[in-house]
Parts: structure tokens; sequence; C-alpha cells
């Protein structure tokens, strides 16, 4: 090795010479780093890590290998064989995991990455067969004409609306137990929903509405809500609520009147 | 509530300007008049018309709210035959809503589908004809209990009260068959509930029901059948029952509540003509201008959601229009009841909730005036209303009914109630189970102690004036308040009301110890009945009382103000 020159040192080139080389190191560390990260883990490594979201956030109930009835809540259904699409619509819907223990579990704020959501669905679904996370060509509304949207609606109102009402918003179930609102429903939640047949849902499979048909149920519920509605809509749940504004704010503003009316005395 | 204590001794009420008014309208119009009177005699007529007197109470408007929302009926219900087709032929849609093309349907919610989407303002003609439907039911209802709570059922208005009975009972049914015709899902659903109800007749409930839909349920000529009793038979029924209705409104004149110079024998209020004319005609304008208001900005029965009938399908929160929902709650709610004998259905889980509550909802408004009449022995005239706290009998006991039909209305939306209020479905239905008997017990009670305490109130105020809010020291240390007198007039309304005297059980002979003929008039369950319904009450102060009140006023400050209240059993013996 050639000594330099103690002429052509600087007194900073040492310091720059430094700062040079922890650029050069982390700049190809910035480059190189993600690089590796990026490199997908098998599958293998992602149930493993399912296993372990598994592990923390669902095996108090459901078990530690999912087969139900879990330490914390005896009557914890057992998982092996529900398959990804369950898991993905419980939980990215926020339902699973349940805060307590009610009728139903509400659906609410979900605290999952789509990655954690993604382990812990490959995790399940490698403990039996089941339905699996629908692709979007499933389940997409767009590209359906006229004719199958309508008839997407008659299905509707053949298969859903007798709990979910006539336009989605929801019912009454025994024991505390509702058919919840669509409105605000997506339409992977509604394919998973009616293929995985979660709560008191039953299972629509794939046999008796195929997926093309789910489409146009969802396309139709879309337009539904799409389109505008004749006034108020007072809720949107039938003859009850508008007997109620028919009392209150009909007969209510009348009586009103009435008594403003018969307040006005004749001039004299 | 009724002040009339402001009643204003210098103008001649009740006396109507006879020459100014009718004498100034004959001239102004003198020569139409004059040509018409000669053929038709309405003069006479007209001057004895123009000056009825129409008390003022917002309370008297309400039956007029249901006489012009059944006008808007007529109104918008011509439109609507316009381009209503009654017609359960099977078409397949191919009509402006896209998405209800290729759906096979009847031409009745086709035609429904027209109205709304195709002809021009059908959707707010529509609506506006659904509202006021909804509006015309809800005002009778309100109308009967104001009638009912002041007493206006009451000798020589019984009949009347009967023809109203009527009026709301056609006016269910009208309205049961004008939601049925778009032939919707909703509708189906309703005429299926229906067809159970017929069905559950004992005996010939199925007969009945093929008499009435032409076969199985649901046939093809049920729609066209409820169009004609929608547009022709029940609207005439209708329309003769409020033109009779009215006529005896007029012959009977109009009830007013009690205050200064009004009697049993006068009515005090605006002459038809020109003041209560101007008012009445402007709340049918407001009333249909509310009505239209409603149309515009409230969706109502949107049927297009709901689709067209069809048996294989239903949707949650199926109801019917309000005026059914007590009919529907007491269905939900009964144990399922049921008997198997000889190869025969006995469905009292239907029969007992559906024919027996609305026999029972047509019944007892029918005999009640009757039944308080014999109660009571009265068999005098009443023009001058009650105050309800002064009947706090029947007061009480049109609460509790009351308490009783919104139990069961509710429960006929016990599935809104559980989603509404996050409550379980199960649970509601039997809490409504215990609570529609045992809510108008608890009612009846409140009601009546709250009708005493105002009655008690009452006594106070007339015999120790009003409270002045002025609390005076003692030279003693104690402390009393001061109390106003009450104006003459007020203490006129708070003790013009009659205290009849409870019925006596006649004995079997008379006073010459001759059997009497006719057999017993007053039988023991009626006297103890008698008993009951007058003895409810406090009695009003009498004369000397109040006079040694007034006397008792002077020394007020010495004495300290205490006084005690009547019992209710005190007052009995007065």
């Amino acid at each position: 090795m050639r000594s330099p020159t103690p002429k052509r040192h600087h007194k900073a080139a040492r310091l720059l010479l430094v700062a040079a080389a922890l650029l050069v190191t982390g700049g190809l560390y910035a480059v190189v780093a993600p690089a590796t990260s990026v490199a997908a883990p098998t599958p293998e490594e992602t149930v493993a890590r399912g296993q372990e979201l598994f592990a923390v956030s669902c095996a108090s109930c459901h078990g530690l290998n999912g087969e139900g009835a879990g330490l914390l809540n005896e009557t914890a259904p057992s998982l092996i064989g529900v398959g990804a699409a369950s898991v993905d619509f419980q939980m990215r819907t926020g339902r699973m995991p349940m805060a307590n223990p009610y009728a139903q579990a509400p659906n609410k704020q979900n605290t999952f990455t789509a990655e954690e959501i993604a382990a812990i669905s490959l995790y399940v679904a490698s403990l039996g067969d089941g339905p699996a996370i629908p692709d979007p060509g499933q389940y997409d509304p767009s590209g359906l004409s006229a004719a199958e949207v309508a008839v997407g609606g008659d299905l509707f109102r053949t298969n859903c609306s007798a709990c979910h009402n006539f336009q989605g918003s929801g019912g009454a179930l025994p024991n505390g137990r509702v058919a919840p609102p669509l409105l605000d429903a997506e339409p992977i939640d509604i394919h998973e929903a009616m293929r995985t047949g979660p709560g008191e849902m039953p299972v629509f499979a794939d046999g008796a509405i195929p997926d093309k048909d789910v489409r146009s149920m969802i396309a139709y519920l879309d337009q539904v809500h799409a389109q505008p509605s004749a006034g108020l809509t007072l809720g949107g749940l039938g003859p009850v609520s508008e007997g109620f504004w028919g009392w209150v704010a009909g007969l209510g503003i009348l009586m009103l009147f009435a008594t403003w009316i018969t307040k006005k005395a004749a001039r004299k | 509530m009724a002040k009339p204590t402001n009643v204003d001794p210098e103008v001649p009420q009740g006396v109507s300007p006879e020459k100014a008014d009718t004498s100034l309208a004959a001239s102004a119009a003198g020569g139409t008049v004059g040509w018409v009177d000669d053929r038709v005699p309405v003069s006479g007529f007209g001057r004895k018309a123009l000056r009825k007197a129409f008390p003022d109470h917002w309370s008297f408007l309400l039956g007029e709210v249901a006489l012009y929302s059944f006008i808007i009926l007529l109104l918008t219900g011509v439109f609507l035959t316009i381009w209503f087709k009654p017609s359960m032929a099977e078409i397949e849609y191919e009509g402006t809503y896209a998405l209800m093309r290729g759906i096979p349907m009847s031409e009745a919610f086709a035609s429904t589908l027209e109205i709304s989407f195709d002809i021009r303002g059908g959707l707010l003609i529509r609506q506006i004809h659904h509202w006021a439907a909804i509006l015309f039911v809800a005002a009778m209802i309100a109308h009967m209990l104001r009638v009912f709570f002041t007493g206006a059922f009451r000798k020589p208005r019984e009949l009347n009260w009967l023809i109203g009975v009527g009026l709301l009972q056609l006016g269910m049914i009208e309205g049961f068959a004008g939601y049925s015709l778009p032939d919707d899902l909703l509708s189906g659903t309703g005429l299926r509930f229906v067809d159970g109800l017929i069905r559950s007749i004992p005996i010939v409930g199925t007969w009945a029901e093929f008499f009435i839909f032409g076969g199985e349920f649901p046939g093809e000529l049920v729609i066209p059948r409820l169009y004609m009793v929608h547009i022709l038979l029940i609207p005439g029924l209708l329309l003769a029952l409020v033109s009779a209705h009215m006529a005896l409104l007029v012959y009977h004149k109009h009830t007013h509540f009690p205050g200064p110079g009004r009697k049993q024998t006068n009515v005090v209020g605006q002459a038809l003509f020109p003041v209560y004319a101007a008012k009445a005609g402007g709340f049918f304008f407001i009333v249909f201008g509310v009505t239209i208001l409603m149309g515009a900005l409230m969706q109502i029965n949107p049927v297009w959601l709901y689709g067209p009938y069809n048996p294989a399908q239903v949707t949650a929160g199926s109801q019917p229009d309000w005026y059914m929902g007590f009919v529907e709650g007491a269905i939900r709610i009964i144990p399922n009841w049921e008997w198997h004998l000889l190869g025969t259905t006995w469905s009292w889980n239907i029969a007992l909730p559906g024919l027996g509550l609305m026999g029972l909802f047509a019944i007892l408004p029918a005999i009640y005036p009757f039944v308080e009449a014999w109660i009571t022995g009265d068999k005098s005239e009443h023009h001058i209303l009650d105050f309800p706290r002064n009947a706090p009998n029947r007061t009480a006991f049109g609460v509790a009914a009351m308490t009783c039909y919104g139990l069961f209305w509710l429960s006929g939306g016990n599935d809104i109630l559980a989603t509404q209020f996050g409550v379980s479905l199960n649970q509601v239905t039997e809490v409504m189970r215990v609570l529609v008997f045992a809510g108008p017990v608890i009612a009846f009670i409140v009601t009546k102690r709250i009708c005493l305490s105002l009655q008690r109130r009452d006594h106070e105020r007339v015999l120790h004036g009003s409270s002045s809010g002025v609390i005076v020291r003692q030279p003693d240390g104690g402390y009393s308040e001061a109390h106003a007198p009450i104006t003459t007039e007020e203490a006129f309304t708070l003790t013009q009301h009659h205290e009849p005297a409870a019925l006596e059980v006649a004995p079997e002979t008379d006073d010459r110890g001759v059997r009497r003929r006719g057999g017993k008039q007053v039988g023991s369950l009626r006297a103890r009945l008698s008993r009951w319904f007058a003895h409810g009450r406090i009695a009003k102060p009498t004369a000397e009382e109040i006079a040694e009140a007034a006397h008792h006023g002077d020394h007020e400050l010495e004495e300290g103000d205490v006084h005690e209240l009547p019992t209710e059993e005190e007052a009995a013996t007065h």
C-alpha cells in the first residue's frame, strides 16, 4: 500500500472520507435492504407467522390449534375447515377478535394490517379445506347488463330481504341477534358472507348461487343505494317509521296550526 | 287546556250579528240570490246556516283534519285511477325503471311503477295520497279521543258517535284495500296476512277465503275486487256517513267547554260567516299544504324497492300501515295456541288476536256511551263538555284503552324496536305479553290519581285562590304563602260541573207496599257500578265552604294557612 504524501492531506479529508463512506454504505443498504425484505416469505413462513398471530389474538377463545372452545369462551366454534374467506370476512370487518362474548359479533374498527389478516387466513386455511378469499372477478359488480342487475334484485328479494330488509337496511333475528344493514358493505364482504355464512346467516354456496349471480345481486344493491329517493327515506324501515312520522310530523304540525288558528280572535 | 275564563263580557257571545251579515250578503249578491231564491228557497236556510256558532278550541279541529284529508284523498285518488290498472295479469316489465326491467309482475304493479316514474307528478300525487290516508285515520282516532275524553258522546250525540265508530272502521278497511292495490311485495304480504285471518274464522274460514279470493291465494281476482271496494264501495259509504255525521253535527250544534255564559242551551263561538268560514277554509288549505309538503319531502311506500309481489319472497320489516299495526302486534306476540280436532285446525293464535281484537276495537267504542249512561242513569242532554279530570273513571278507562292499543301497536313493530334500541326480539315479545295486560291497569290507576289530584287543585284554587309566590313571615317566625283570589269567572268554570248522585237499588215495592211494575229498576250490580263511577271524585266546594274560606282568608295572616283537603271518601259523602 502506497502511503499518501502528508502534503496532500487536508485537515477535513479524514472527516469527509468517513462521511462519504457512511453515505455510500447507508445508500447501498437503503437500496439493497428492502430488496432482501421484499423477497416473499414462503407459504410455510406465512403460515408460521399466522400461527404466531393466531396464538396471540385468537387462541384464547378458538383454542391453540383452532379446535374451538378455548379457555375464555367455551362456545367459540372450531375453525377447522371454515376457510380463508371466513377469517378474512370476520377480521376485515372487525367482527373478530370479539371484545366480549355478545349474542353476535358486532362489526367495528379493524386494527390488523392486511398482511396479518392474510397470514392468519392462510394459517386457518391450512387447518382444513374451506372457501378461499375470492378474486375481484368473483365479486366485482361492474360490467353487468341492466337485465342481469334486475335479476340480481329478484334474487336479493328471494334470498336476502327476509332478514336484511328490502333495501338492505337490516332486520331483527331471535335472541338479540340482527341481520346487519348492507348499506356500507363492500362487494367482497357480501361475497364472503354468502360463501361462509357468518353467525346466523346460512351458507349460499357456489352450487346454489354462482358467482355471476352474486355479482348481479351486489350490483343491484349498489344501484339501489345509489339511486335518488323520493324524499327523506325515514330510515328505509317501511310502514313503522312512516306511521310514526305521519303522527308526529303530520298531525303534530297540523295541531300547531290548529292552535294558532283558534287563538286568533275575530276583530271587534 | 281551555281557559274560557278570558271571555270578554262585552262581546255578545253566541249572538251573531244577524241583520248586519245576512242583509249585507243578500244585497251584495242580490240579483243572483234573488233569482235562485225564487226557485229554491235558500235564503231562509242560509240565514240560519250562516249564523251557526262554532266554538274555538284547537281540539275541535281534529275532526276537520280528518274531513279535509278525506277530500284530499278523493282528489288525489281520482288522479291515480286515471292510470292505475287493477289487473293481476302477469306481464314482463319493460318500462323506464331499469332495476325492474324484465321482471315478471302484475299489471297493477307495472302501472304503479308507471305512475311513479312516467306520469308527470304521479309520484308526488301517490305520496300525497298515501300520507293523506295516514293522516285521515290518525285524525279520526285523535278526534274520537277528544270526543271521548270530553264526554261529547253523551246524549243527544250517541248516534253521531256510532257513525264515527263506523267511519273509523270503514276508514281502516279503505286504507288496507288501498295499500294492497299496488300488488307490491309488502302489500302482497299484507294480503297473505288477511288471508290467514280469514282462514282462522272457525268452521267457515276456508270457504270464506275461497269466496273472497276466488280460489287459492292469491288467485287473480283479489286486486280487481279490492279496487272496486277501494274506489267505489267504501268511499261511497264513507261519503254517506260523513254527510250524516256533518248533518247531525249541524242539527245538534257543536258542544263547548264550560265557562261563564256557556250554557246547555246556547253555543258560544264564532258565527260560521264570516269568521269561522274563513278559519275553516284557511285550515283546509293548511291541511292540503302540509300534506303536499309531506308528499314532496318524505318518501312513503317506495314500491319500486319492494318489488312485485311474489309468494316466495318476504322482507324484514313487513308491517301494515300504522292503523292495522295493533292487529299485527297482537298476532306477533300471542303464544302458538292451536287445536287439532278430528282433522280440523282451530287457529286460536290468529283468530283471537285478529278477529277478536278487531271485534273488540269496533264493539267497545260502540257500546261505551250506552254503558256509561246505564251506569250513571243519566238521561239528560249535554252540550257542555266535561273537563277530563272531572270524569276520572271515564278518563282513566280511556287512557287504559289507549295504553292497551299502544302496546299492541308497539308489538307490531317488535323487530324495529329490537334493532333500533339494540334489545332482544324475544325479550321485547315476552315483555309485551305481560305489558298488554298490566299496562292498562297501571295506566288506569295512575290516570285516576292524576285526575283526582287535578280536582284537588281546583278545589284548592276555588277555596284559597292561586299561589301568589309571596312568602309571608309571621311575628312568631312561621311562614305562609299569601294566596291571590281567583276571578269569579274562573271560580265558576271550576265549579260549574254537576255531581250526579249514584243510583240506588230501587225497592221492590213502592211506599204503599205495592209491588212495582216492570220489576227492579236498578239492580245491585248497576247500583254498585254507579256508586263506583260517581264516587270517584273530589266534591266541589259548597257555597258555605267558599264563604267560609273567604272569611278565613281575612284572618289568614294570624292563623296561618292551614287547611285540609277532603279525601276521596269524605268527598263521597257530600
